[in-house]
């Protein structure tokens, strides 16, 4: 490669760095502004203070903040949690074994992929408020295997079917019994799949707003993206923004970190779910 | 979903072989196979094919929440209710909109990204890959908060950077219109998809065969040449995934219009309407419908997509 076209794919990647970045700077800008800056027309605070934060964590819009990241962490983990355990085995059935039925699965989970959220909410809408699941915690993980599932087992039976599985046969040879076989070579080469199947699905779930805003009513349930959509309406304070800025920030943390540590993995998840299978 | 979206499943052979017949084994192996996928089918089924089909039991009654006691069928009278009204009818145009230019810009910018993606040097290769998971992780309300407030006469710099823009002036209300408002809303929407487009092109790129590549240029095609006769043609297939699964995602929009606009302006999408209708307004019935619609909406363009553009998944995902 010439120099000249050296220099022209570093000024390429460059400015995909700043076109990534550049809203989260100006969201994460917005959030240091004191209420007196929010609207100087600038990119950056003149005076940057922690008062927008303070604001969200224990001032007054933290009643509304964090019982919201609180359900968010725990719902997220829990509709994980179900849906890498019931396609961990659904994938280490289709990877593995032969059986009818096992394209309709995954053309099912494809339709699950496409269907539209709000034609969902609106029959759960109703039925969750007949048996009691409206603004509950179950009434948002339960909708939420419907955004987990399909990822889940796409991108795991993608990750599941280049395991070597003879290794498994090559320990037991060598006098592994089947349990330790599958716990010893087995479990380590599916963990990484596992692992960033988690990942993904995580963000999905994170990421969802209209069950959110849609199934809960209080903070009993109410995950960050619908308290951070209601944040105007339920707050007392005058101008929000830069509360809301704030808040998203700190939302954004922990997403951020994660991608950051394990972003071998996703690209490869995503891309092997999507375009592998 | 039609036969051609299936992937194909490879025959993988049971390594060990327990006692007993052929058969034995594989009706153990059909048994065993279902005791492990059927929960996960199950519960799928549950959460989608269910409340789908009570939505178009709901959609046939007169049924509001406030007034439950005069629930009363009214056949298909929903849907000419819903069919027949301008709000419908914009509501689609919208979302049309929003898919087709959302898309298409994302479809040309993800190529351009993938490109620099798959030719950038290998120094800052590892930042340009973090970098552009950024916007996939962030949520959506996020994005749309921060391009909201960028563009906000009150809290944005939009207004003060881009006065040099005929048309745009200190007290530009980007949100105080539909056309403009779109724009915001498309931008937004852009942003944050487009690495994933860029993903799954860059994945295709890969696949492209550097040999046929290497031939080209023997026979003095350009750059240009190369691009449009050998690796376009050779990632169709993974280009036509991207546009299929972009293409669903964005005419399904909700979260950047209600944080943005909340259907102000004409900028009502399908998706906003049922919500609106259900939710806000808790016309179950009429709600009911307007979903019932929108589900055969996306069923309809996937089916398109994978008809009209003969589209391969198991080719796309280079299992041939």
């Amino acid at each position: 490669m010439s120099t000249r076209s050296k220099v022209w794919w570093v000024v390429g990647g460059v400015l995909i760095i700043i076109y990534c970045l550049f809203p989260i700077a100006w969201i994460i800008s917005l959030s240091l502004k004191a209420p007196s800056d929010i609207a100087n027309g600038q990119f950056l605070p003149s005076d940057p203070s922690w008062t927008n934060y303070s604001t969200v964590l224990t001032g007054a819009a933290s009643d509304l903040f964090l019982p919201a990241l609180r359900n968010s962490f725990g719902i997220c983990l829990i509709a994980t949690a179900i849906s890498c355990i019931l396609s961990m085995f659904a994938a280490y059935a289709i990877a593995r074994l032969d059986f009818p039925g096992k394209k309709l699965i995954l053309s099912v989970a494809l339709g699950v992929a496409i269907f539209p959220v709000i034609s969902i909410v609106t029959p759960l809408f109703n039925l969750w408020r007949q048996i009691g699941l409206y603004d509950t915690w179950p009434g948002l993980i339960i909708p939420y295997l419907s955004l987990t599932l399909p990822i889940s087992i796409w991108t795991m039976s993608a990750f599941f079917r280049e395991i070597p599985w003879e290794m498994e046969q090559a320990a037991q040879v060598d006098g592994a019994t089947t349990w330790q076989a599958f716990r010893k070579v087995i479990v380590p080469l599916a963990a990484p799949g596992v692992f960033t199947t988690a990942i993904i699905a995580f963000f999905i779930a994170w990421n969802d707003f209209a069950y959110g805003i849609s199934l809960t009513s209080t903070d009993a349930s109410r995950p960050v993206p619908a308290a951070l959509g209601l944040f105007s309406g339920a707050s007392q304070f005058e101008d929000p923004t830069g509360a809301i800025a704030a808040a998203a920030v700190i939302v954004t943390i922990p997403v951020v970190v994660l991608v950051l540590l394990f972003q071998r993995r996703i690209v490869a998840g995503l891309t092997n779910g999507a375009v592998k299978g | 979903m039609s036969q051609t979206t299936l992937p194909p499943v490879e025959k993988t052979q049971p390594v060990s072989a327990p006692g007993g017949t052929i058969s034995d084994r594989s009706k153990a192996e059909r048994k065993l196979g279902w005791m492990l996928a059927g929960p996960a089918f199950l519960v799928m089924l549950l959460v989608t094919a269910y409340p789908i089909l009570q939505a178009v039991y709901y959609s046939l009654f007169n049924y509001r929440l406030t007034d439950p006691e005069n629930r009363s069928f009214n056949g298909l009278s929903n849907y000419w209710v819903i069919l027949t009204d301008q709000l419908w009818w914009t509501s689609v145009a919208i979302t049309l909109l929003i898919t087709v230019v959302t898309v298409a810009v994302e479809l040309v910018l993800g190529f351009a990204l993938a490109l620099v993606m798959a030719k950038a040097l290998s120094s800052i290769r590892p930042v340009v890959r973090a970098s552009i998971l950024i916007p996939y992780a962030v949520i959506t309300v996020v994005s749309a908060f921060a391009w909201q407030f960028a563009f906000r006469i009150d809290t944005g710099f939009v207004n003060n950077w881009f006065t040099w823009l005929p048309g745009v002036s200190d007290t530009t209300d980007w949100f105080g219109g539909t056309g403009t408002s779109l724009f915001v809303i498309c931008l937004a929407e852009i942003w944050k998809t487009t690495p994933f487009i860029s993903l799954l092109l860059l994945a295709g790129l890969a696949q492209v065969p550097e040999v046929l590549q290497e031939a080209a240029k023997v026979d003095g095609a350009t750059r240009w040449q190369r691009m449009w006769k050998v690796t376009i043609p050779n990632m169709k297939a993974a280009i036509m995934v991207a546009l299929l699964f972009r293409t669903l995602d964005a005419f399904r929009v909700f979260d950047s219009i209600y944080i943005m606009t909340a259907g102000a302006n004409n900028t009502e999408s399908v998706s906003f309407l049922a919500y609106r209708q259900t939710i806000a307004r808790v016309e179950i019935g009429l709600g009911s419908a307007v979903s019932v619609l929108l589900f055969l909406a996306v069923v309809l363009i996937a089916f398109l997509f994978i008809k009209g553009f003969k589209i391969d998944l198991a080719q796309a995902r280079g299992e041939r």
